[in-house]
């Protein structure tokens, strides 16, 4: 007998395999679809990645990357700049401040982006003389300059909500406790409110970064030459339709890329209020 | 200004009907896309809060692709792409022709994948303000998980997911415009060719964005009466 020996070792019985159901199943099959399209994908990529095409067009598709990065950061830049007063005028008492600052974000977040691009930038033409009287004419005749300001105008409506939203989030104790303190008001909004909101904007200042490099694929319509319309001209030149996929491959890297980071840069900033 | 009433007129000299027509067009679109959005945006959600795991990942490689890509790259992806698919596929069968794939059935299948992925994501925070007693009452109910969900959950999910929602049916609304790009005659395609015909670009892009303008404000009227007839019943409570 074996009885000497005390310590039986007890072994968690092994867990009942799992069942194939039908979403299992059904969840499989998509993944394999997903994984099939995705090996062709790389398969039809890494066949053309020595082809005339890639040959031909890679230093183009570099420099429409580095123009859409040129437009998105100064998009953001100067949007960021301008949401400010917008932001505190919306937040404002005073209906000769809030009304227009209303009007100018209901506008531009209720027209299209492609609209607004092409009201400034055909528009502009029809005050020719006007514009021209001021000398800020060159700005309008850039398609550059222009999508860059209908841009700019665009974001800095969609960051003045978001800015609004993140102040108005705070609790007014934080004011209070700050006022308690003898801090004056500049200081206590400085310090104490700004700081607390934006964390909470963080996530949706993300979301309108992301927005504004998807959006800027419009500014190809009006002939920039960012990523898109490099796309579009070596399209209309070869025929060839991997300059579709290239583009959708690098625009889906850089959103994505943005997209970890950013959770990242979210996850540090926040790393006090995990309990 | 009695010019600019001139250009906007109808009849033979003012460019309202093509305006209006092209009013039509954008609408329809939008309404014709939303159905397959919401249907296709309802499964991905209920795909992505499944207990599968590849289920869950498939779904997510879904939206990430789709809300990853710019709206008018999708456009261009599905009208270049399915017109190529069809012609290699004519050619292969042996029949050599040339074939246009239709820029509104073009722009609904590109509009219906962006937004599908968005109303996913409205659906899925949705699903999350459900308490799991809900199901378990159903459970106990006897109903069978499909008829929980139909006539338990979705009553409820709707009315949770509508303010989202609205906001991807206004964003739907607006990212129509893109497909004036791929030649579909809509408002914004409409104003552009009159905007070039008569040199008077600021005056037809501005009307052009103020009728997207008047379209949002009659979403959010016709939003906020759907929100407040799907709450009816929380006054009782």
């Amino acid at each position: 007998m074996t009885g000497s020996t005390a310590t039986v070792q007890m072994s968690r019985p092994p867990a009942p395999p799992r069942a194939w159901t039908k979403t299992r199943i059904f969840g499989h099959t998509l993944m394999a679809m997903w994984i099939v399209s995705g090996i062709s994908l790389v398969y039809y990529l890494a066949s053309n990645i020595a082809s005339p095409f890639v040959q031909k067009y890679w230093p183009v598709y570099l420099h429409g990357f580095f123009v859409t990065l040129e437009i998105v950061g100064l998009s953001l830049l100067f949007g960021a700049l301008l949401s400010v007063p917008i932001a505190l005028a919306r937040a404002s008492r005073w209906k000769v401040f809030s009304a227009p600052a209303f009007a100018y974000v209901y506008f531009f977040r209720g027209t299209p982006l492609i609209a607004q691009t092409f009201l400034l930038y055909y528009g502009a033409g029809s005050f020719r003389p006007e514009l021209e009287a001021i000398g800020i004419w060159p700005i309008f005749r850039e398609a550059f300059y222009c999508v860059i300001l209908a841009f700019s105008l665009n974001t800095s409506a969609y960051q003045a909500e978001i800015l609004r939203g993140a102040i108005q989030n705070v609790p007014r104790g934080q004011w209070e406790g700050a006022q308690a303190l003898g801090i004056p008001r500049s200081v206590a909004f400085f310090k104490v409110i700004l700081p607390q909101a934006l964390l909470v904007a963080l996530r949706p200042y993300g979301n309108e970064i992301i927005l504004m490099i998807k959006g800027s694929a419009i500014a190809a319509i009006v002939t920039v030459f960012d990523l898109m319309g490099e796309t579009r001209r070596a399209y209309s030149r070869s025929y060839d339709f991997q300059a579709y996929i290239w583009a959708a491959v690098i625009y889906l890297f850089m959103v994505e890329v943005l997209r970890r980071i950013w959770d990242r840069f979210e996850a540090r900033l926040t790393r006090h209020l995990i309990r | 200004m009695n010019e600019a009433l001139t250009l906007l007129s109808f009849g033979d000299l003012g460019w309202g009907d093509a305006i209006a027509l092209g009013t039509v067009v954008t609408v329809s679109l939008a309404l014709a896309t939303l159905p397959f959005a919401l249907i296709i945006g309802f499964l991905v959600a209920l795909a992505k809060k499944s207990n599968e795991p590849s289920l869950k990942l498939a779904a997510n490689i879904y939206t990430t692709i789709f809300r990853g890509l710019p709206e008018l790259l999708t456009l261009f992806l599905v009208y270049f792409g399915v017109q190529i698919a069809i012609l290699n596929g004519l050619r292969l069968i042996g029949v050599d022709t040339y074939v246009e794939v239709n820029s509104f059935v073009a722009g609904m299948v590109a509009m219906s994948l962006v937004s599908s992925a968005y109303m996913s994501e409205a659906f899925l925070s949705a699903f999350r303000g459900i308490p799991q007693g809900q199901y378990e009452g159903g459970h106990a109910l006897g109903l069978r998980h499909g008829q929980t969900l139909m006539l338990v959950i979705f009553p409820q999910l709707i009315r949770l997911a509508l303010p989202a929602l609205g906001n991807s049916w206004l964003i739907l609304l607006k990212d129509t415009a893109l497909v004036s790009v791929i030649g579909l005659s809509d408002l914004m395609r409409e104003t552009g060719i009159a905007a070039r015909v008569t040199k008077e670009a600021f005056l037809f892009f501005g009307i052009a964005c103020l009728i997207y303008l008047v379209l949002a404000m009659i979403s959010s009227v016709g939003l906020s009466w759907t929100e407040r007839w799907s709450k009816r019943g929380d006054t009782a409570r």
